[in-house]
């Protein structure tokens, strides 16, 4: 069957939806990770997800429901835990540390398949139902709003926080909002390309972006301009007549697109800083300005 | 009118049990340009938080343009103590500065013209629209304090408090920035509090002098508080205050207040073209 065959069908359908979806979040909350110098909680944030599937699984034969309301207890629990990053990062390390154990000792009990439980660890793209999509499209409608709504108050307080705090700013609150957020998001991107390689889609296109432009919005374009190249494109590729698995394709080009970031980026860079010198000089040519 | 901009009622503060501020009396009139002078450690930042409405006094009341701290927010402007940018910041000079003025609102930043057209005024007053387009971490200190205080003026405050605003800055940009806040001051009846350890660069300007020493405060023009008896008296110790060529310099004979006063930081009257160098 080729690539327009594969397209008729319920699976890939689904598929191109979902990661559609999960392209658009991962690179709105992209920046914000990076700025917030988050990838670590990003890392913890999926790797717990899988403690959560686990759960789900025993308890309710449902792992995306129990990765879901385990990334919500587990942001929970990291946000109350401390917003200082370095605080931050040490108690990201302990909840995983501890947050994985559970999870083996879950799925030991776990009588069933476990291949429910691993398939989030890589990620089971093409394995998504109908009732799955509702649900992407709520979280992703959740996700985007909370985000718009909070937008400039998170990017004051990421950017500055003491002037944010002294604005009136609730730095504490949309650190943990945020969170909250985040770990929705990753959930949801296990879904994907797996715990293990959520980073590709929640910090690669955003870091890529971040080498490229320098204007917050510029950023965020771009960093889901790159997610959904990555995510549609790795689909379609794989569904192009091999067998190599989706996740793959998907790592792999956001991968190529923030070398081609790294590569281009010292250029337009070092364009930038002459711009400002010719600035500068343009300035200092003038009579003093402010006299 | 007519209301003082700030007073300062018997006002205890700090953190802990060893309070920094104690019964510190002190009222402010709109439209003065006061300097907060003192070792440090003896509470310039604390004075700061509480007109902000970070930190509530643990005894007397703060009154902000007649409400408390935290109700003027909208009418104060805030110049915190430089920090460095991180060079790969995304974000331009000219989004910082209308941060100070969207940043607390939600929803999406929608470009407005009026908005863009008063961001170009204040940048254009701190003299910032060469470098207001260039990525934040590329900017020199001295650009970036610019940027804060183009800031701080968006929100057209009525009070403005500046944490060590010079530090970054060399001797022309600490002159051009003293002038633009006293021209901005005559023109608009701002009220200026200016935390510093150099009083010489805006001695000229100030109305006021506000002097904090282990918990005790003066108050008054800098002819009534840089004199070595209301000095002597505040650090309890002998203190002089000379006149060098315009200049306040004071000295310590004690050796323990030559520490508070620490030395080169304090000694207001040494050449500061020596110190500004370090910051160019």
């Amino acid at each position: 069957m080729g690539l327009s065959g594969y397209l008729a069908l319920p699976f890939a359908q689904h598929a191109l939806i979902a990661g559609t979806l999960i392209a658009i979040i991962c690179g709105v909350i992209g920046p914000f990770v990076i700025i917030r110098q988050m990838a670590f909680a990003v890392h913890g944030a999926a790797e717990l997800s899988f403690t959560g599937a686990a759960a789900g699984l025993v308890v309710a034969s449902n792992p995306v429901a129990g990765a879901l309301i385990g990334s919500v207890v587990v942001a929970g629990v990291i946000g109350a835990m401390g917003e200082r990053p370095r605080e931050r990062d040490s108690s990201i390390g302990v909840v995983l540390a501890a947050g994985l154990g559970l999870g083996v000792l879950l799925l030991s009990h776990y009588q069933g398949f476990a291949s429910a439980a691993t398939s989030i660890l890589f990620g089971d793209i093409f394995g998504i139902s109908t009732g799955q999509i509702v649900l992407m499209v709520a979280l992703a409608v959740v996700v985007l709003v909370a985000m718009g709504t909070i937008y400039r108050p998170l990017l004051f307080s990421s950017i500055d926080p003491e002037l944010a705090e002294a604005a009136g700013v609730r730095g504490r609150l949309l650190g943990i909002i945020f969170l909250v957020l985040l770990a929705v998001t990753v959930t949801e991107a296990a879904q994907v390309v797996g715990t293990l390689l959520v980073l590709s889609l929640a910090i690669t296109p955003a870091a890529a972006a971040s080498r490229l432009a320098t204007a917050p919005l510029a950023v965020t374009g771009i960093s889901v301009a790159i997610a959904l190249g990555a995510t549609d494109g790795g689909l379609l590729l794989s569904l192009g007549g091999t067998t190599v698995p989706p996740t793959v394709f998907v790592t792999g080009l956001s991968f190529l697109a923030y070398v081609l970031a790294r590569l281009i980026g010292p250029s337009l860079a070092s364009r930038r800083r002459a711009r400002l010198q010719a600035a500068r000089a343009a300035e200092e040519d003038q009579p003093n300005s402010l006299e | 009118m007519g209301e003082p901009m700030i007073v300062l009622d018997e006002v205890t503060a700090g953190y802990g049990e060893h309070p920094v501020l104690r019964h510190l009396d002190a009222t402010i009139e709109r439209g003065e340009f006061v300097a907060v002078l003192g070792p440090n450690g003896s509470g310039k930042t604390t004075l700061i938080r509480l007109l902000l409405g970070l930190l509530a006094p643990s005894n007397g009341s703060v009154v902000v343009a007649g409400t408390s701290p935290s109700a003027a927010r909208s009418c104060v402007g805030y110049v915190p103590q430089h920090r460095g940018f991180d060079r790969d910041l995304p974000i331009r000079g000219r989004e910082l500065v209308e941060l100070g003025l969207t940043g607390s609102q939600l929803g999406l930043p929608l470009p407005r013209r009026s908005r863009r057209r008063r961001v170009d005024d204040v940048l254009e007053l701190v003299g910032a629209n060469a470098f207001a387009t260039a990525p934040i971490g590329m900017l020199s200190g001295g650009e970036q304090q610019r940027l804060r205080i183009a800031q701080a003026l968006l929100g057209e405050p009525s009070l403005l408090l500046l944490d060590e605003p010079l530090l970054a800055l060399d001797p022309r940009r600490q002159h051009e920035i003293t002038t633009l806040l006293d021209a901005r001051r005559r023109a608009t009846g701002l009220t200026v509090v200016f935390v510093t350890h150099e009083i010489n660069p805006i001695l000229p300007f100030v109305d006021k002098v506000l002097y904090l020493v282990g918990g005790r405060a003066a108050l008054g023009s800098p002819d009534e508080v840089l004199t070595t008896a209301t000095l002597s008296d505040l650090y309890d110790a002998p203190v002089e205050v000379l006149d060098v060529g315009g200049r306040r310099v004071v000295l310590a004979g004690d050796a323990e207040v030559a520490g508070l006063l620490g030395h080169h930081h304090h000694d207001h009257g040494h050449d500061h073209d020596e110190e500004d160098s370090r910051w160019d």
